[in-house]
């Protein structure tokens, strides 16, 4: 199996005509139809959704609580901040 | 399948073993995004035959409801198409087989839905919905399994050869019924012709037609299918669940 | 759906349920509407940062510093619970093909849907903490991360569905209000979201047991039997015995867990006792009796060395449900590969596009 990462979409759904789109959630999808696809099926199942939107995580640029502040991971700059460099030592149980 | 029971009987059929197959895929799907999306389907087409099979049971007059149709007849008693009841095989298999199963339910239905008959049209017009996004779902992944890897697009032909003898039973003329499945035959085409084109797949070459599935009879995989589906229910005959 | 038997315990708390998952929403809303404090001044310090935003009972956001400990605790915590309901799918699926009626296969093909779905939100929240999706799947199906015991028993009758509705989902519930209180927000919301949709879970299992406690002599005994089977099993569910709790303290001092094991038992019990006394149905516990004194019914504790067995792998199903993860997984990697080819193929082809 492939190593890659399936990329991961932030989900936006407007539950009522007249509400802006709120975030949700996330899933990974490897492309945007089928992100789409897969947020009408995994947060709409009880038509909580006029519209959906999808938006690559990797594509969102966030504002820190204290933009100044290093204490912030540098590194994270993503709202929702999913990295991949969570390495998991061999033999580490339950972590 | 010309008379109005007869048709709907089979079109509840068809819903009812394609439900049945499609909930084997629970906890079992390649990603679990679209053990979700199966799910769905499976829901939609479960709905779609207790609504068809209770209106066959109320056209037949003779006191059967949806439980009765599902659980008490034998595999020469079911009227759907070959095409549902076979195997899953793998995902190519059971996408191949979704494909062509909703490219034909949704010209169906959606003649169905303007039919003289109210409950029928009205089951069309909810149905047709379901089967678009049906349809959609299953020529995004022949497209992504088509044009993926060398190994998914071996698979996805080979899903395709395997299921396209028994798409012609589905369009078999039914001169009187409420929709003739033979005028779907051309929506169908177009459609899978150009799906398949886009996902770099070939259409097989017509020939071996098998049928039978709307007369009674069947492959021998129904006879188990109905065997595991019904065994609960028949142990105990005139219980409420 | 998930408890608290996993390996060293962790979470729990539950009540009025449904009301309390509506309050629970309530509170999340009033505390993002307070003075909210942004982040810490440049020289403030960060543990005592940390510490006033969770005293002030206001949530902890991915973006926010948090002490190690309490990001691992709660990406384990998480992820067992994603584990458990994406396993938990297949003591139930199990019974879809034979359901004993169409609308009883519709309810429970929808609820094992849900539990996928549940998982799925659940990994969402875990990767918010810095972690990925696939290195979780990769724990669980090395073995290296738990999901709930209850899971490893066999669902032999019709019957299991709804004790696993009525007794499970109903001691899965009681220990998943309390985390729509959650100090960390994603985790709070998922479970929000969770709780509500489980609403309709614990019902259907037991309307499914009511159905056959009041059915012919064979679906009663059916019942009955599959009662006993669970009973004790469900007690499990809230983990090892409050002296024997690993995390809770910390927990709790976090605002992770708020109420110990031994309470959401006891609370679990007292919730059973009445609901099995109108099933019909009888709760396999000699020593059940109301204890006029503490208010709250004496009961006989679960074998927590068979918890302890099951735990470390050598329940009923444990290697039947491994290996059935495990065989999903492997099958499906062929068409998770070619999705991500035929991504990269289309995003080669735009890109052509647009140089052109």
């Amino acid at each position: 199996m492939s190593k890659e990462q399936t990329p991961l979409w932030e989900v936006f759904v407007r539950a009522r005509r007249g509400l802006s789109h709120t975030h949700v959630g996330s899933l990974h999808a490897p492309d945007a139809e089928l992100a789409l696809r897969n947020a009408r099926d995994l947060y709409t199942r009880r038509q909580e959704g006029v519209s959906i939107w999808v938006v690559p995580a990797s594509a969102i640029t966030a504002s820190s609580p204290d933009e100044k502040d290093a204490f912030f991971d540098p590194a994270a700059d993503k709202v929702y901040r999913h990295p991949t460099f969570y390495e998991v030592p061999d033999g580490v149980a339950h972590l | 399948m010309s008379a109005p029971f007869d048709f709907t009987l089979a079109l509840g059929d068809d819903a009812l073993i394609a439900a049945q197959r499609l909930g084997e895929w629970t906890s079992r799907a390649p990603e679990m995004e679209e053990d979700v999306a199966l799910a769905n389907i499976a829901l939609d087409q479960l709905g779609a035959a207790r609504l068809l099979l209770t209106y066959a049971g109320e056209l037949e007059g003779a006191g059967r409801d949806e439980d009765a149709l599902a659980y008490l007849r034998g595999d020469r008693e079911f009227r759907n198409c070959l095409l549902v009841e076979l195997p899953n095989g793998d995902f190519a298999v059971t996408m191949a087989k979704l494909f062509f199963l909703a490219a034909y339910q949704l010209p169906l239905y959606s003649a169905l839905a303007g039919c003289g008959d109210e409950r029928l049209a009205a089951i069309g017009a909810k149905a047709r919905k379901e089967s678009a996004y049906h349809l959609d779902h299953a020529s995004l992944w022949v497209r992504r399994l088509g044009d993926g890897t060398e190994e998914s697009h071996r698979r996805m032909q080979a899903a395709v050869d395997q299921v396209w003898p028994y798409v012609h039973e589905l369009f078999t003329a039914a001169p009187g019924a409420p929709v003739d499945p033979a005028t779907l035959r051309a929506d169908f085409d177009a459609h899978v012709s150009a799906v398949l084109a886009e996902a770099t797949l070939t259409r097989p070459a017509d020939g071996w037609a098998p049928g039978g599935g709307r007369d009674g009879v069947h492959n021998e995989h129904l006879s188990y299918l109905l065997a595991e589906m019904q065994v609960l229910h028949r142990a105990h005959p005139g219980a409420k669940w | 759906m998930y408890g608290n038997d996993f390996a060293p315990p962790e979470e729990g708390p539950g009540g009025g349920l449904l009301g309390e998952v509506e309050a629970a929403e309530a509170a999340l809303r009033e505390a993002a509407a307070r003075a909210r404090r942004g982040g810490p001044a440049p020289d403030e310090d960060l543990e005592a940062y940390f510490a006033d935003v969770i005293d002030a009972d206001q949530k902890i956001e991915p973006r926010d510093w948090m002490p190690e400990a309490y990001r691992k605790t709660l990406i384990r915590q998480i992820a067992q619970h994603a584990h458990s309901e994406i396993i938990g799918m297949q003591p139930e699926g199990n019974w879809i093909s034979r359901a004993p009626s169409l609308k009883r296969k519709a309810i429970l093909l929808a609820k094992v849907q849900d539990e996928a779905g549940h998982g799925l939100y659940l990994y969402a929240a875990a990767e918010t903490l810095g972690v990925s999706r696939d290195e979780l799947v990769e724990l669980l199906i090395e073995g290296r991360q738990k999901y709930s015991s209850i899971f490893n028993y066999p669902t032999l009758t019709w019957a299991d569905v709804g004790a696993i509705g009525w007794l499970v989902d109903g001691a899965a519930i009681v220990n998943q209000v309390p985390l729509c209180r959650c100090s960390y927000g994603p985790y709070a919301r998922a479970m929000i979201r969770v709780c509500k949709e489980e609403s309709f879970h614990q019902r259907q299992g037991y309307e499914i047991l009511h159905t056959l406690a009041h059915g012919t002599p064979e679906q009663k005994a059916m019942a009955q039997d599959a009662v006993d089977r669970w009973w004790y099993p469900s007690l499990a569910m809230f983990g090892p015995p409050d002296g024997d709790s690993t995390h809770s303290a910390q927990s709790m001092a976090w605002k992770i867990k708020r109420f110990s094991n031994d309470e959401l038992r006891q609370r679990f019990v007292d919730m059973c006792v009445q609901q099995a006394e109108i099933l019909g149905l009888t709760i396999p516990d000699p020593g059940l009796r109301w204890n006029e004194e503490r208010q709250a019914y004496d009961y006989t504790q679960p074998d927590y060395d068979e918890l302890t067995r099951v735990i470390k792998g050598d329940g009923p199903c444990n290697r039947q449900r491994m290996a059935h993860r495990r065989g999903a997984h492997e099958e499906g990697a062929w068409v998770r590969e070619a999705a991500a080819a035929h991504a990269a193929k289309r995003a080669e082809k735009n890109k052509e596009k647009v140089a052109a």
